[in-house]
């Protein structure tokens, strides 16, 4: 027999090499269905690495591809600290990427040091709207926000595919349903020249340090992880629990919302419905792999975008299907999930005939 | 007028049920998981691989009730998945839900795209065909809009019922509630909770994934990239519409189907000034209305959510 104890204070060894022995584990587990499909696994493994790190080229495009990440990856993290489940990271960041559209495409003129400041603000006002809904209703109607988020989700995005098609579309687009361009002024430069990686990844950055600080050295910060560890405590400490959940989720959504700009601003120019491939739910991964750290998202958003940007130029070269990346993904969250476990508990065996007192 | 004769027509009820079927199939399963404590959220993901499942046995050959049985399968082994990480692993419920429908979505895609790398368009199976009953069937109007169906709604409607009696009458059905009320009680009985939350959350499973099964089975007659489409999400709204009852949950399901079969005939109405997408955007605001409505006098079962660990308290 075997029996879990807790362990009385839980492992910082353990917890820091958690998410690598995950992420060991999903590509060990993603192996049985490359090697299922007849695929040599040293040779798309190394492919899908060379893909990502592999040159000044492909590293740019992971950084790209981890620029949105970053913040949706943020915006998981803040809202799980306070125990709220913003599933709609998806929606919000389409919130983001509206607004930007309805800001930055020439209706509003001005100086680039005005515009993008604007556009961005926008944006992050877009996206957190688009929680606090949800987090009302749940301190309000006890509705679970999962489910909600999950199906605002949809909402949003027939709103985007809507107004695509309606009153934001692009005379000159020659019938696709896309947006006017962004005005050149109320677009984030790219880094480097000849390279995709722009400005983004600097508002990336930025948040990320904002909210370590936020998060380790303000009220605000000490407040969402009582509310999130245990809101009966926090309400005895004086802390209004609703309150908070509030603020969590007007950081939150206004963290996928920049997202949803950056991207439009940043890479893009415009905005299309398929703009993201799922960078909302991948920030769930991305959060839960960091352990919910901020600093620790920064550092899987670029793993994430890595298996993602590699899947696909392992897919153009060797034929896999790049939903080798979906799965991967899928089973690092599941991975990352059970070594928390590990972290909290310490199995012990009891001998065979054991643990019946 | 023509907003009221939409319902004289045999063929929006027949529509209404059809529409109802796999929502029938996803809120059973769901109310099973969520009666014995484990809210599933894989059900989306569960949706997607019985989908696929269920049509590629059929197309490789294993026959329509084949290909039932496969998805089912296929459903309860996921559904394992979810189980073994919520309840003796006592997990965060909403992450591994999640994470579960990511898996078994992409794994359904990843699948799909490697049996099939180059097609643009997926074959096609022989689905279920209308029944036609003796009598029923040619009845007018009742015919077409009752008698009408696949085989697959009709066992929908039953197991309404089955589940419904197991749950109200029989010692297995009590030990499910029970043991999604107060799994401490179960234990003290001599039962065992993990054995009782880990069949339940499988056996619900099982009923997502034919409710998926359904779609590319009897609704469709191939598998498509999104045609899940938020359906599960909107099974575990109708789960805490229907308090967690069966016959509610099929009322629950019908009245979703027949608003939505209405839509899409209201559509074809006023579709020239109002925008498709409002129509499309229809069910998910319903489903969150519904929630609101319901969610604050809801009745969760007791220990929805948490874990339970043998020998703790």
């Amino acid at each position: 027999m075997i029996r879990l104890e807790p362990r009385t204070t839980p492992s910082r060894t353990l917890a820091l090499l958690a998410p690598f022995a995950a992420v060991a584990c999903a590509l060990a587990l993603a192996a049985i269905p490359l090697l299922a499909a007849g695929q040599n696994l040293f040779e798309a493994y190394g492919l899908m690495v060379k893909g990502a790190f592999g040159s000044a080229f492909a590293f740019s495009e992971t950084l790209t591809r981890a620029t949105p990440l970053i913040l949706t990856g943020l915006a998981a993290a803040v809202a799980f600290r306070a125990k709220l489940w913003n599933i709609g990271g998806e929606g919000q960041f389409y919130l983001g990427a509206l607004a930007a559209v309805i800001v930055g495409t020439g209706a509003v003129p001005g100086p680039a040091w005005v515009l993008v400041p604007l556009v961005l603000l926008a944006g992050a006002s877009a996206g957190a709207i688009g929680l606090i809904g949800p987090a009302y209703l749940k301190t309000r109607f006890k509705t679970d926000e999962v489910v909600t988020t999950l199906l605002l989700n949809f909402i949003i995005l027939l709103i985007v595919q809507m107004a695509l098609q309606g009153w934001l579309k692009d005379p000159m687009s020659l019938g696709w349903p896309q947006s006017e361009p962004i005005v050149d002024e109320a677009t984030l430069p790219a880094l480097f020249e000849k390279y995709r990686v722009h400005a983004g990844l600097l508002v990336s950055l930025a948040a990320a340090a904002v909210i370590t600080i936020v998060m380790r050295h303000t009220v605000l910060g000490f407040e969402l992880r009582a509310v999130g560890e245990n809101p009966d405590a926090a309400r005895h400490a004086g802390i209004s629990v609703n309150g908070t959940m509030l603020k969590a989720a007007a950081i939150s959504g206004a963290l996928a919302g920049l997202a949803g700009t950056s991207e439009v601003i940043g890479l893009k120019g415009y905005l299309t419905s398929d703009i993201s491939p799922g960078f909302g739910y991948a920030g769930i991964v991305v959060a839960m792999l960091a352990r919910l750290s901020p600093v620790g998202v920064v550092v899987s958003s670029i793993f994430i975008a890595g298996v993602f940007v590699g899947a696909d130029s392992m897919s153009r070269a060797i034929g896999v299907s790049s939903y080798l990346a979906d799965l991967v993904v899928a089973l690092a969250l599941l991975s990352v999930l059970v070594a928390g476990f590990s972290i909290r508990y310490r199995v012990r065996w009891l001998g065979l005939r054991g643990g019946e007192a | 007028m023509e907003f009221l004769e939409i319902f004289l027509s045999a063929n929006f009820w027949a529509a209404a049920i059809r529409i109802a079927t796999p929502l029938i199939f996803g809120t059973l399963g769901a109310l099973i998981c969520e009666r014995a404590g484990v809210l599933n959220l894989g059900i989306e993901g569960i949706f997607t691989a019985g989908a696929m499942a269920g049509w590629m046995a059929v197309w490789l050959g294993a026959g329509l009730f084949g290909g039932i049985l496969v998805a089912a399968l296929v459903g309860a082994m996921i559904g394992l998945i979810h189980a073994i990480l919520t309840v003796p692993l006592g997990l965060s419920q909403h992450v591994s839900g999640i994470g579960v429908t990511m898996l078994a979505t992409s794994a359904a895609y990843f699948t799909y795209r490697t049996a099939l790398p180059d097609v643009t368009s997926p074959p096609r199976i022989e689905p279920f065909q209308p029944l036609n009953m003796p009598l029923l069937s040619d009845l007018p109007f009742l015919g077409p809009a009752l008698f009408q169906h696949t085989v697959m709604t009709y066992i929908a409607i039953a197991l309404v019922f089955l589940v419904a009696w197991v749950m109200a009458r029989t010692p297995l059905g009590l030990a499910i509630r029970a043991v999604g009320d107060n799994p401490s009680s179960v234990d003290s009985q001599g039962l065992s909770v993990y054995g009782l939350r880990i069949g339940a959350v499988m056996a619900g499973s099982a009923l997502m994934a034919i409710g998926g099964a359904f779609l590319t089975m009897a609704a469709f007659d191939a598998f498509f990239f999104g045609m899940v489409n938020g359906r599960g999400w909107i099974c575990i709204a109708l789960t805490v519409f229907a308090s967690w009852r069966p016959k509610k949950a099929l009322l629950g399901a019908l009245l979703f189907g027949a608003f939505e079969a209405y839509q899409v005939r209201l559509q074809t109405e006023v579709g020239a000034v109002v925008p498709g997408e409002i129509f499309l955007m229809a069910p998910y605001v319903l489903s969150i209305i519904a929630l609101v409505i319901a969610a604050r006098g809801a009745d969760y079962p007791r220990a929805l959510l948490t874990p339970w660990f043998k020998g703790q308290r």
